[in-house]
């Protein structure tokens, strides 16, 4: 056995089920070796969007997503998928090739330090120089993307390591590292003061990340929202945590979010952050979310925890565990009086759009085609206006909503289908993308096309850049540069150099025939809805 | 507020590298940076000495542990411990000022490891603040060259140290 029968060996261990990837000489013993095995492999047609397969099919599944590429170029290609991933904590593994060991550091054809260059996007990586090494690199890899606060770990393979004979082939069942034990469990006495806190508290508030999703802690933090009666927002990755229509569920916050979930946020006298980050987007004065409020904090990163904001009750740990634990505490409240007062910001205070009635209306679109997926259909958003529409309108049943959040990389939305798609061929996944992140992304048509991944593709297209379109329009009044997209290729024609079914939205008119027979099959078909140009988000 | 880190790593090639990465991309402060192996080779002991507000050096400590590579974090005041520097520093001299330099020496507990003709290489171990104060003196008469080791650190004594 070599190294890369080796490193095949470790991920059928893990489970995985495909490789995302793009071959050159340094990875190609890897590609070999992996014929042989039930792995499928998917040729992904630019690098970065391994990166983002991986991540969807990490976020359906709850395991790390596995890509592939060589070494120099392919390698630094990926890195923007890697760091759009670390800004997500979504758990990657991302194996390189490299050139011969021997000649590292030499600037031979194809090297990259990878490893150097991409230390501050990943959360550990590899560089492996023992071919024995392979099987412990391996489970460490795959226990630390996926555990304590989940991120990519690379690990960078020479060829002579690939190729070089391994002598007995253990897969290790644990993990020895000392310097790395996550806390899960939050601490006794910090969970006693919280539950105290929501006993004094008159309008508390939880504001949910994407960490409770990744910790999979939806159905306890629901369950103990709807035992107490206490309000939920959410962050743009916490979409997702709460039905949309939920009762309790006040809205996205931040900048983009909604203005009633941002009131709620800011007049609540107790607000429990979970698994969410304290970022700009999301929170763009932090002293507002500590004046007059307790806010109590929890994180699985202890660093996340007052970063940003000083939290009054700090409570570091996995956030089902956490609301695992509150929810054994007994404590009597009244929130009802608070809960009228949020219903009554809902029902005022959300913005009223003049649409164009010669467009489509992102907005109302998007609504009616939440109405018209399945349950739970996957909605995986790009990054744009069409972004900030699909957190607005969109209504989330018991699906998922995937976008790239913390690093808004443009032509997420793609390739992350492909993944999701892959991960969970039973059920609907639908990319949403604007015309300039499709232009992204739009060489993945031949990988879905190839491997038969049925993802339905939805443009907005409005010629636009649309969101910084809509930035040149307020901060430089109208000043626009290099915002046009003219020059776009005919989406028609492109579909069907792609033999990918098309269809086109022009208004509201028959947007609810069109939509039907958009999604009457779980078949790839690419839908372009017109987009008045000058519409905005706010 | 000065701080100063203990940090133990493990011996591996690039940890350097990767905690003075996390110092220069959060815009933390090196104010100064010793490294060497313990008595495990396989552990080795930075200290670091950072300065910032309060939130800034309990993001540095927290940082700093949770990197993989990092075994132990402990945070020192400059009370809490004991402060070294090595010093190494040449200094030109003629008859008139030689009787300065050596008195300098015998009252900063200096030692003169070197001498040629006209140049004498210095050496001094001591808190910081005790090396400034050599080079302040020095400064008067001229300074070749000098050379110093960053901060090392290590805890007072107590009974509780195990």
């Amino acid at each position: 056995m070599i190294g890369a029968d080796a490193i095949i060996k470790c991920l059928e261990a893990e489970g995985v089920s495909t490789v995302f990837g793009y071959p050159g000489v340094a990875i190609c013993p890897f590609f070999n070796s992996i014929l042989d095995s039930e792995i499928q492999t998917v040729l992904i047609r630019t690098e970065q969007n391994a990166a983002h397969a991986a991540s969807g099919v990490a976020r359906m599944t709850g395991r790390p997503g596995v890509c592939a590429v060589t070494s120099g170029p392919g390698a630094t290609n990926v890195i923007t998928g890697i760091a759009t991933a670390f800004a997500d904590s979504i758990p990657l593994i991302c194996i390189t090739g490299q050139v011969n060991s021997e000649l590292l550091g030499s600037d031979v054809f194809q090297e990259a330090d990878i490893t150097g260059t991409v230390e501050s996007f990943v959360k550990y990586s590899y560089l492996v120089k023992n071919v024995n090494d392979i099987p412990r690199v391996f489970k460490e890899a795959f226990y630390i993307a996926n555990t304590g606060r989940k991120g990519p770990v690379l690990i960078d393979i020479p060829i002579d390591i690939q190729n070089a004979v391994i002598k007995n082939f253990h897969y290790p069942e644990e993990v020895n590292l000392r310097t790395y034990k996550p806390t899960v469990k939050g601490h006794a006495v910090q969970i006693k003061k919280v539950i105290k806190e929501l006993e004094r508290a008159k309008r508390p508030i939880i504001c949910a990340g994407g960490g409770v999703l990744l910790s999979e802690a939806e159905e306890e933090l629901r369950g103990f929202a709807e035992e107490h009666g206490i309000p939920v927002v959410s962050t743009m990755m916490g979409i997702g945590v709460m039905p949309t229509e939920h009762p309790l569920y006040y809205g996205m916050v931040g900048n983009n979010g909604k203005a009633y979930a941002n009131r709620a946020m800011n007049e609540s006298d107790l607000l429990i952050m979970v698994g969410a980050r304290v970022a700009d987007r999301a929170v763009s004065q932090p002293d507002l979310i500590t004046r007059n409020k307790i806010l109590v904090h929890i994180d699985v990163d202890p660093a996340e925890i007052g970063k940003n904001a000083g939290p009054s009750i700090p409570l570091v740990g996995d956030a089902k565990h956490i609301f695992q634990d509150f929810q054994k505490e007994e404590f009597s409240c009244d929130y009802e009086e608070w809960i009228a007062t949020l219903n009554e910001y809902r029902s005022t205070m959300e913005k009223k759009r003049t649409p164009n009635p010669n467009y489509v209306d992102p907005a109302a679109f998007i609504t009616r085609l939440s109405e018209k997926m399945q349950e739970d259909g996957v909605y995986v958003a790009d990054v744009g206006q069409n972004q900030i529409w699909s957190c607005g309108y969109h209504i989330v049943k018991k699906g998922k909503f995937l976008t790239s959040g913390g690093m808004g990389t443009m032509g997420y939305s793609i390739p992350a289908a492909m993944g999701a798609k892959t991960a969970a061929m039973d059920k609907q996944v639908i990319a949403v993308c604007g015309d300039g992140s499709f232009q992204m992304s739009m060489m993945e048509l031949a990988t879905i096309r190839q491997h038969n991944i049925p993802v339905k593709i939805i443009v907005l297209k409005n010629n636009y850049l649309g969101m910084v379109r809509e930035y040149q329009h307020y901060t430089y009044k109208d000043h626009y540069s290099v915002v046009d997209l003219s020059g776009s290729p005919d989406l028609e024609k492109l579909s069907a150099a792609y033999d990918i079914p098309y269809l086109r939205l022009n208004n509201m008119e028959h947007v609810d025939e069109v939509l039907d027979a958009f999604l009457a099959e779980d078949n790839t078909m690419l839908l372009e809805c017109m987009i008045d140009p000058m519409d905005l988000v706010k | 507020m000065k701080r100063i880190y203990s940090v133990l790593v493990e011996n591996r090639s690039g940890v350097l590298c990767k905690v003075a990465g996390l110092f220069s991309r959060r815009c933390f402060n090196i104010d100064s940076l010793a490294v060497g192996e313990t008595d495990d080779h396989a552990v080795s002991c930075m200290t670091i000495v950072s300065s910032g507000d309060e939130r800034t050096l309990e993001q540095i400590e927290k940082q700093l542990n949770k990197k993989l590579d990092v075994i132990k974090v402990k945070t020192l005041s400059q009370e809490q411990c004991y402060t070294r520097e090595l010093m190494l520093l040449k200094v030109k001299y003629n008859k008139n000022n030689r009787r300065d330099i050596i008195e300098i020496c015998d009252i900063m507990k200096t030692e003169i490891v070197d001498m040629s003709k006209h140049f004498m290489m210095l050496q001094i171990c001591d808190a910081p603040e005790k090396i400034d104060t050599l080079i302040k003196m020095l400064q008067t008469i001229s300074i070749v060259e000098v050379a110093r080791t960053g901060t090392l650190a290590l805890s007072k004594c107590s009974e509780n140290d195990d």
